[in-house]
């Protein structure tokens, strides 16, 4: 079994997984390694980090000395191929064009996902991001709490491999021992951050990111991810000793050709393709989940993009992962006589509640850093150090005008120089030219720090998507529409942001790029450009307010799962990835469990 | 997220300036620019492959254009005791490539770029009766600080100030790509290492920080 074609596959399969991210990665990983005989359906190309990363290229090397483009729209060494926000043939439909009202769609279109290029940033969530209705009444609750996900997060942990330390913060968990791989060494620019935000009592501690500092322990690590299962144990080890430990150089963005971090590529497929229970289908667009007649799925649709051809597959089980958005958008279009408001919807909840984070920053440009000798600071390229949400009890007292927190990350070092390093600095020169260019040039470069917030949004009635009843995209097949709206809890929050980096860019001594404070609705970036959406297809305790269960289960169609964002009843400020990775790891062991039983 | 999302953040305020199309001058010089009809490099190229200007597609600069073109270039970055001009380094061609690339951003910029050169040509007749490229450097300065800051230029220099904003953008960023603007730069990443010490104790006792930690 390997990477099939849809005249090869085989006539059924147990599970059908669609999407190969981090949600489809580790879907998949989890159900192989357990024996189950898994097709994987993804959208985009057939992606190797190992031969197609550019791993040390520089820009000069690259069209436009590397600028973002259309067709690359996070620059060309962005790993992301064949993605963005706008994909030729793909369209969607925004209900408002404005900076407020609109909903960007990020779609990577590529095996893996976005997973080849995301910052690795891996947080967990903390017991309060589960219960958050139970805590200020906005929102929903989780129906599991964080000691039902807690083991999850630690087997992911060990399996991707992830930096950070304990800092015992609230709400911030605490790895078991052992969990966590070191953290790396602080840049000067976070050292002094953190001198800095303490005078303002704002923590900053190690940032978790799923880079390897050190070799993963593939002698104790195996056991502990697959107990009682030798064949598991004996591949995944195998596994670990072929990921290289990071070698500081070359941006995370691009991929990692040596697996030095989590890729879904890179980290759940080998070893999962290893297990020979994996098919991989690339180029499979998926249309809509088909049922038999008893009204279980029995598999699905999709176009060969290579052929334009509908074909199908057929699967005891059927697990959406295609991310959230895309995930929403087959089971709405999986419409039949008994689904007439599309798959799983009984509840009328599909498409509803979708979010995305916070995002608001600020840059400073500080002169302590100004004429230091030359370092290098490429590091982990990026996130050595964060600040964890920290105004829990003024939230608590009743002394901040929003409810919900954010984490701030830091942009700082001198990192490679290209396009942007002395590109827009009148504000600091007046407009300098010739040789008092290149000294200004010298004495600003890796002086600038930058403080993005990145907040929970709390899901609201406005923010959703459904079927355009018009547009298709080029295979024919309805794309969704789009409806956006923040409230004043992201507005407030995203004005706090603002005000709270520019009091420590102040404490720093440095001056903040942007004189003016904006207000928090102009401060906020646009729906969707932060990339973490999530919500549309919520869990919940009951079946008629929510689209799945606390497995990612649909209430209507017992054997349809959902393991990709769409499921998360809130979105916490920590990043979704990590628990993406955990519920898909739960979600899966639950669906063995059933299909062990004979239960789907 | 930083990193990647910076990159866009500067792209999107240089192509946010004010359409300088429409103003009279400016616009009469963009209506007879050709309609460049190449093909970009799509959403999947080589990432490994080393591309030079004029690889992916044809360079658009007529001979008058880049002669003016690489003398502003080294107005701007001229050679001094750290590293060589930018012209000494190939950051004509990379402007070439730029204004020549089949982007909205990248034709937004060459209708810019192309008038502004035009009317430093111009500016530079009606003061010194010559083309900008032969004129002293002094004689290039007396025009290049009329324009050199978008704040401070006078109303009648505020379209010429705001192609010179994108001209040295676009110089720096050709430069500072290159080996010679790394080493300028003093940038010694990019190299495989063993292991991440992090900053040098001596150096964090100096600015106060050798009692932090994270």
């Amino acid at each position: 079994m390997a990477f099939v074609t849809p005249a090869t596959l085989n006539n059924l399969y147990d599970v059908i997984v669609v999407g190969s991210g981090a949600a489809g990665g580790q879907t998949a990983y989890t159900l192989t390694m357990e024996g189950a005989k898994v097709l994987m359906l993804e959208a985009g190309r057939r992606y190797d980090p190992a031969t197609e990363t550019p791993m040390f290229q520089t820009p000069d090397q690259a069209p436009l000395a590397g600028a973002s483009t259309p067709g690359k729209p996070f620059g060309f060494y962005d790993a992301t191929v064949d993605g963005g926000w706008e994909l030729p043939g793909e369209p969607y439909v925004q209900t408002a064009e404005d900076h407020a009202g609109r909903f960007d769609w990020w779609r990577p279109r590529m095996l893996g996902g976005r997973t080849n290029h995301w910052g690795r940033i891996s947080l967990r969530n903390g017991p309060y991001d589960f219960k958050a209705y139970s805590r200020d009444g906005l929102g929903f609750d989780w129906p599991l709490s964080y000691e039902d996900v807690a083991p999850y997060y630690d087997k992911v942990e060990l399996l991707v491999g992830v930096y950070g330390n304990n800092a015992g913060l609230e709400n911030t968990p605490d790895s078991p021992p052992d969990c966590l791989l070191p953290p790396p060494k602080p840049l000067v620019s976070d050292l002094l951050i953190a001198q800095r935000a303490r005078r303002l009592g704002i923590p900053v501690i190690a940032g978790h990111r799923a880079v390897l500092t050190r070799p993963l322990d593939f002698k104790s690590s195996p056991a502990r991810l697959h107990p009682g299962n030798a064949s598991a144990q004996r591949i995944i080890a195998a596994d670990m000793r072929r990921r290289a430990a990071c070698i500081w150089a070359t941006p995370c963005g691009r991929g990692c050709a040596i697996r030095a971090n989590y890729q879904s590529t890179t980290v759940h497929l080998p070893p999962a393709l290893t297990t020979g229970n994996l098919d991989i289908v690339t180029d499979a667009m998926v249309h809509e989940v088909t049922l038999d007649r008893t009204g279980r799925a029995d598999g699905v649709t999709f176009i060969d993009k290579r052929t334009g051809k509908q074909c199908r597959a057929a699967a005891r089980v059927v697990v959406l992962a295609a991310g959230s958005c895309e995930s929403v958008r087959i089971l709405l279009n999986s419409k039949t006589a008994r689904h007439p408001a599309g798959l799983a919807n009984s509840s009328g909840k599909v498409g509803r509640y979708l979010m995305d984070t916070v995002g608001s920053g600020v840059q400073g440009q500080i002169p302590l850093l100004e004429n230091l000798p030359p370092l290098n600071e490429d590091g982990a390229s990026e996130g050595h150090t964060y600040t964890p949400w920290w105004l829990y009890q003024q939230q608590r007292a009743g002394k901040l005008d929003f409810p919900r927190g954010y984490h701030i990350e830091f942009g700082c070092g001198r990192r490679m120089p290209g396009l942007g390093t002395a590109a827009a600095l009148e504000w600091l020169t007046g407009g300098s030219y010739g040789k008092k260019f290149k000294e200004d040039a010298r004495r600003y470069y890796g002086t600038f720090i930058s403080f993005d917030g990145r907040g929970e949004m709390i899901p609201n009635q406005n923010s959703y998507c459904e079927i355009d009843p018009r547009v298709k995209d080029k295979w024919g097949i309805p794309v969704l529409r789009f409806h956006w709206k923040w409230s004043q809890h992201e507005t407030r929050q995203a004005a706090h942001m603002q005000k709270t980096f520019r009091a420590i860019i102040a404490e720093m001594g440095g001056r903040v790029n942007g004189e003016d404070l904006p207000s928090g609705a102009d401060a906020i970036q646009t729906g969707g450009s932060m990339i973490h959406e999530v919500g549309g297809a919520l869990m919940g305790a009951e079946e008629k307010t929510s689209v799945t269960n606390q497995w990612g289960q649909s209430w209507d169609v017992k054997n349809l799962f959902l393991t990709d964002g769409a499921i998360f009843p809130s979105n916490a400020d920590k990043n979704p990835t990590l628990t993406i990775m955990a519920l898909a790891w739960r979600a899966a062991d639950h669906i063995l469990d059933l299909l062990r039983r004979k239960d789907l | 997220m930083t990193d990647r999302r910076t990159t866009i953040k500067w792209m999107l305020a240089a192509s946010a300036s004010v359409p300088l199309l429409q103003q009279r001058g400016f616009a009469a010089l963009a209506a007879t620019s050709p309609k460049l009809s190449a093909q970009g490099y799509g959403s999947d190229p080589d990432l490994t492959k080393n591309y030079c200007p004029g690889d992916l597609w044809p360079l658009r600069f007529t001979r008058a254009q880049r002669r003016t073109a690489g003398v502003l270039c080294d107005v701007i970055i001229p050679a001094d005791s750290m590293s060589p001009s930018a012209s000494a380094v190939g950051v004509v061609d990379f402007i070439a490539e730029w204004v020549s690339a089949p982007y909205p951003l990248q034709q937004h910029d060459r209708r810019v770029i192309l008038a502004g050169l035009a009317w430093l040509n111009a500016e530079s007749g009606h003061r010194f009766a010559k083309e900008f490229a032969v004129l002293s450097a002094d004689q290039q300065r007396a025009i290049c600080d009329d324009i050199c800051s978008e704040k401070e230029a006078q109303p009648r220099f505020r379209r010429a100030a705001q192609f010179f904003a994108i001209y040295r953008n676009l110089t720096a960023g050709g430069f500072y790509s290159t080996p010679a603007g790394r080493k300028d730069l003093q940038y010694i990443g990019n190299v495989a290492l063993a292991t991440f010490e992090g900053p040098p104790n001596e150096l964090l006792q100096k600015l106060g920080l050798g009692h932090e930690h994270v």
